[in-house]
């Protein structure tokens, strides 16, 4: 098999046409994963800003910074931004409309008018959710259950609405996704030839595909149930609270795979190009891929176990959940096994590759205390669960979304990111999470509610330190983004590879061609990278010259 | 909204997205084939996505159906089974024009996908005209959802022939207005995407080669009228 020639030399896609609107029209996957990227950063930085404002108001007990009621409506739209507007979106929408194409070697998704569509319907989602926040916060915590959604006062049909063409969104960039891996991959790629961040996507697509429409019905018959009164989930009118609850975790607990797959498979190519070793157990990790997103639908009931539902269903969800922790830990022992023996490189991507592994075991093995019944009995509700799910969503998504950044960067802008503040970055974020949240660990096994804005004077230490945890965690999360943004000002000109990887994005030019490739290219093997050199005079890598 | 966006191929003057030759060949696929294919399996995802979509519904049908069979019994004798038999017909009909109108592109006949088309166009208008029938006059006699549910006198001793209703019948009225109100809009999207088609094919872009549009619309037709296949037992025909 030849290697495909590195193809450089045509107008980059950043300069390929200019001006405003050559932006707003665009149907190049590129821009739009860009525009994704901005976007989403945004939503980080809001939501996280509401954090903040929790966190500092949990400082003391009592009201320090605000009053209940204000408190209620930070943790709502903290919940509601990071979830609906960040986590999901990120990953997929942004590196991955930006590298799947390019990895598979076409020159686009396969609806690309239906990409740039999914993208105006994420701005028409926030605006309506930004819009809610503006007329008057909802305080009914993200996951809008019902009866008190469907009798407040607040502008919950709004924000419902929001999520709901958010999904739309979602749903769209899942068909494309499939679409696209289906039938567009490259002379020589099979299945199980494909990078594993294309395995992360297609099964992250599915659930997307899947998933999100139950989501959609779900928060329609919520918007109808407030505007006319339908009754099915209002028990004033005799309808059954607890179903919304059913319906809303049918969608939300695969959701949770949606926020955590792209990250995996984002990891796995890190994890290979940085210990320059075939990544170990490659079937083991697609096939765990798919089962992930197979058995995340059959455990919504999990979250439920104190609502009311059958033992008998209580008993099947909590086995169901176990099963659950096989192909998450298959995948945990892959990428150590295939650093065993590498030639590890600590570069700043590596580095938030490792944070992930460590945050996300933590979080994974929490979740297995949470999945035993009679532990969450009395877990339930409690700060216990918040850690356990940070550790997962924040630790999973946010370390490989900010290791994917700084790993295909160069890729995306031609630049190469600031290397110390991003070692920097990834230092105080792995800190600063833990700070934050490991204490809140203990405080949940200890009693500590979740959603209270105080709380007893025995607590007050933990959320102190929990509370100064967010704040370096905060800082981390600006220095990781002053990073790379600063490099398109100043950052050294990037080669077409700067990591010495195989996959075909780095085959291309850095920022890429508008047409990514002339002709679509045979594939490569994406873990094997023996064939390339480090190369002084572009401080990259480039084809070793026998296979020239 | 997706039938229309999910067409990827017509061309993209704006983005250099087109082949130079090939008016509706987008630029990254190989041949119509190819493109064809693609576009075939998306429009299969997004119906999976509807069958969920409508799933939810049927699901919150099941639970209520199992909790309180009795209010289904009672529902059921508010509607016109008549009027909903007719409308079956209507909607399997134009099922037949959809997919007549498939075979007209595939063979190049403008003339007979544009009456084909029209008819499908024609069936839906008539389908959304006999519901309007059902809706205003359920509205006039107060057969509303939910909290609004306040039937005339009249109209209960027509269905219920004095037998006292149970409480929770309104739920049974929130379930068919939600399920065939939402049926109804899927409709209307299925109207404004043949409008689309209509002109398309007025201005001769389907053909043997490239008929995609023609296809994908005429499989969320069918699936619309599936959905109905569906309703109307669940709804009109219980004992």
């Amino acid at each position: 098999m030849s290697a495909p020639a590195v193809d450089v030399g045509h107008a980059d896609y950043l300069k390929h046409a200019k001006g405003i609107l050559s932006w707003l029209y665009t149907l190049d996957h590129k821009r739009i994963g860009v525009m994704y990227l901005i976007v989403t950063s945004v939503s980080l930085l809001l939501g996280g800003a509401f954090a903040l404002l929790v966190r500092a108001e949990l400082f003391t007990a009592g009201p320090t910074i605000m009053e209940h009621d204000t408190y209620n409506r930070m943790f709502t739209l903290h919940g509601a931004v990071m979830v609906f507007l960040f986590i999901i979106p990120s990953i997929p929408a942004a590196l991955g409309n930006f590298v799947l194409p390019i990895q598979l070697g076409v020159k686009d998704v396969a609806f690309p008018r239906l990409n740039l569509a999914s993208f105006y319907i994420w701005v028409l989602g926030a605006c309506f959710l930004m819009w809610s926040m503006y007329d008057s916060a909802i305080d009914t915590g993200w996951t809008f259950y019902t009866p008190y959604s469907s009798d407040n006062a607040n502008a919950v049909s709004a924000a419902a609405m929001g999520v709901f063409i958010l999904g739309f969104s979602s749903i769209f960039t899942g068909i494309n996704f499939i679409a696209t891996i289906n039938k567009m991959r490259p002379k020589g790629m099979t299945f199980f030839k494909m990078p594993l961040l294309l395995w992360s996507l297609y099964a992250t697509s599915l659930i997307q595909v899947l998933a999100t429409p139950v989501l959609a019905i779900t928060l329609l018959l919520l918007t109808l149930e407030r505007t006319m009164g339908l009754g099915i989930f209002n028990p004033a009118l005799g309808g059954d609270p607890v179903l919304f609850q059913h319906f809303f975790w049918f969608y939300s607990h695969p959701a949770v795979y949606i926020m955590v797959l792209p990250g995996m498979g984002v990891i796995s190519e890190l994890i290979a190009t940085f210990s320059r070793k075939r990544i170990f157990g490659y079937s083991f990790i697609a096939f765990s891929s798919m089962a992930i997103a197979f058995l995340g639908f059959l455990v919504w009931g999990h979250h439920m176990f104190t609502s009311g539902q059958s033992k008998t269903a209580s008993i099947i969800f909590s086995a169901l959940t176990f099963t659950v922790a096989i192909p998450s830990a298959i995948k945990v022992f892959n990428w150590l096994a295939t650093m065993k023996g590498g030639a590890i490189w600590l570069t700043t991507p590596m580095l938030y590759a490792l944070s992930f592994i460590w945050l996300f075991s933590i979080g994974g093995l929490t979740g297995m205390f949470l999945g035993t019944l009679n532990v969450d009995v009395h877990l339930h509700d409690t700060y216990f669960v918040v850690a356990h799910f940070h550790y997962v969503m924040v630790g999973g998504t946010l370390m490989a979304l900010f290791g994917g950044i700084y790993y295909w960067w160069p890729k995306i802008f031609g630049r190469m990111p600031n290397d110390k503040m991003g070692r920097l970055s990834a230092l105080l974020t792995f800190i600063g999470f833990n700070v934050t949240f490991f204490p809140q660990f203990i405080l949940g096994s200890r009693g500590m509610p979740r959603r209270y804005y105080s709380y007893l004077p025995e607590f007050q230490d933990l959320h102190q330190i929990s509370t100064v945890g967010a704040f370096i965690l905060g800082v981390g999360i600006l220095v990781g983004f002053a990073g790379v943004v600063m490099s398109l000002k100043n950052g050294k000109k990037a080669p077409a590879n700067p990591w010495g990887a195989n996959s075909l994005e780095w085959y291309c030019s850095s920022p890429p061609p508008h047409e990514n490739f002339k002709v679509q290219p045979e594939a490569t093997d994406p873990y094997d990278f023996s064939g390339w050199k480090w190369d002084k005079r572009t401080e990259g890598y480039v084809r070793k010259a026998s296979e020239a | 909204m997706s039938e229309a966006a999910i067409d990827a191929d017509a061309a993209h003057e704006d983005d250099d997205h087109g082949h130079h030759d090939e008016p509706f060949l987008g630029h990254h696929f190989k041949d119509h084939d190819h493109q064809f294919n693609t576009g075939k399996l998306g429009i299969w995802l997004f119906l999976g996505q509807e069958l969920l979509f409508f799933g939810g519904l049927f699901c919150a049908y099941a639970i209520y159906r199992g909790m309180h069979p009795e209010i289904f019994v009672e529902g059921h004798h508010f509607l016109d089974v008549n009027l909903g038999a007719i409308n079956t017909c209507v909607l399997l009909f134009s099922s037949l024009t959809a997919a007549w109108s498939v075979r007209m592109a595939q063979l190049g006949n403008k003339k007979g996908l544009m009456l084909m088309i029209a008819l499908t166009i024609a069936c839906a208008f008539g389908f959304l005209g006999i519901k309007y029938i059902e809706y205003s006059h359920k509205f006039h006699e107060g057969i509303l959802w939910g909290q609004l549910f306040a039937p005339s006198p009249e109209a209960m001793e027509h269905a219920m022939h004095g037998v006292e209703a149970n409480s929770r019948l309104h739920i049974f009225f929130s379930i068919y207005f939600v399920m065939t109100g939402l049926h109804g809009i899927h409709v209307i999207g299925g109207i404004i995407a043949y409008a689309w088609l209509l002109k398309r094919a007025a201005a001769g872009h389907f053909g043997p080669n490239y008929y995609g549009p023609v296809d994908f619309i005429a499989l969320y037709w069918h699936l619309v009228d599936l959905v109905w296949i569906f309703l109307f037992p669940l709804l009109y025909l219980i004992h």
